[in-house]
């Protein structure tokens, strides 16, 4: 069943931070996790992993927002890689070409080694 | 005015924020008890969604409300999703076609469109200036 519930936990790391979502991601939603990218970001972050492992629904408006945040990135050479995407997630990240600009990666430990990998 | 079947099911949501959610919320049910797999039901979801605030953001509908009808056949699901605003072109919505980081406003509109007919089997807009339906075709896979 689908829930409006939503919720973001941050984890940060020394050389990374990792921003785990859970519930539906629309443009508000994506406004407010942006602001929590942001506010990493001036923490001196410049590497992140975004865990969608919780978060079934996506809509078009949430994933601009996202590319808001790899375009931020990229102004400051960061990394920005997503774990835990659904099927139609990860088919909907390729279509739109955000999978060109982001790794996608099928767990935690795996996006995170890859922030570390030289 | 056509006779409802028990094959249809009729809802109306207000054009407010997450409303979409129980539009989609419903046809996810609906999809489920046809036997549709988990996949095809978030990829129902989707359009749903995506069909549904393309509508609350730029009908520009008086009576602010979409009205979504679901028509369960054997193999497939039908939905037409209706709005009476002012309509629009189908060429007027550019595609993400190459999909480089373009401009905010071109993405949301752009890709709301280009998602739905990705995830759905058949689309197909009739809109003048008073009212516009988009009917989407869902397609069981064949087992």
């Amino acid at each position: 069943m689908l829930s409006d519930k939503f919720d973001v936990q941050i984890r940060e790391e020394d050389r990374y931070a990792v921003i785990q979502t859970e519930g539906y991601l629309n443009g508000p939603r994506g406004e407010s996790l942006a602001e929590t990218a942001k506010n990493l970001m001036q923490k001196g972050h410049t590497k992140f992993v975004i865990n969608l492992a919780k978060t079934k629904l996506i809509n078009s408006i949430g994933i601009s927002i996202l590319i808001e945040i790899i375009e931020l990135l990229e102004e400051r050479e960061g990394v920005l890689n997503f774990c835990g995407l659904t099927p139609t997630i990860e088919r909907t990240f390729k279509l739109v070409a955000l999978a060109k600009y982001a790794g996608i990666f099928p767990d935690e430990d795996s996006a995170i080694a890859d922030l570390n990998s030289p | 005015m056509s006779k409802q079947t028990d094959s249809e099911v009729v809802l109306t949501i207000p054009m407010h924020p997450s409303m979409e959610l129980v539009a989609a919320q419903t046809g996810s049910l609906l999809a489920q008890a046809n036997g549709f797999d988990e996949n095809c039901i978030e990829e129902i979801q989707l359009a749903i969604i995506e069909t549904c605030i393309n509508a609350f953001e730029h009908s520009k509908s008086d009576d602010q409300r979409v009205r979504i009808k679901f028509i369960i056949k054997d193999n497939e699901l039908e939905l037409k999703i209706t709005d009476r605003g002012v309509g629009f072109q189908l060429d007027s919505d550019k595609s993400a076609q190459g999909s480089e980081l373009e401009s905010r406003e071109l993405r949301k509109r752009g890709w709301g469109l280009e998602l739905i007919k990705n995830m759905m089997d058949d689309l197909h807009v009739d809109s003048n200036e008073n009212e516009t339906t988009i009917t989407l075709v869902k397609k069981k896979p064949e087992s």
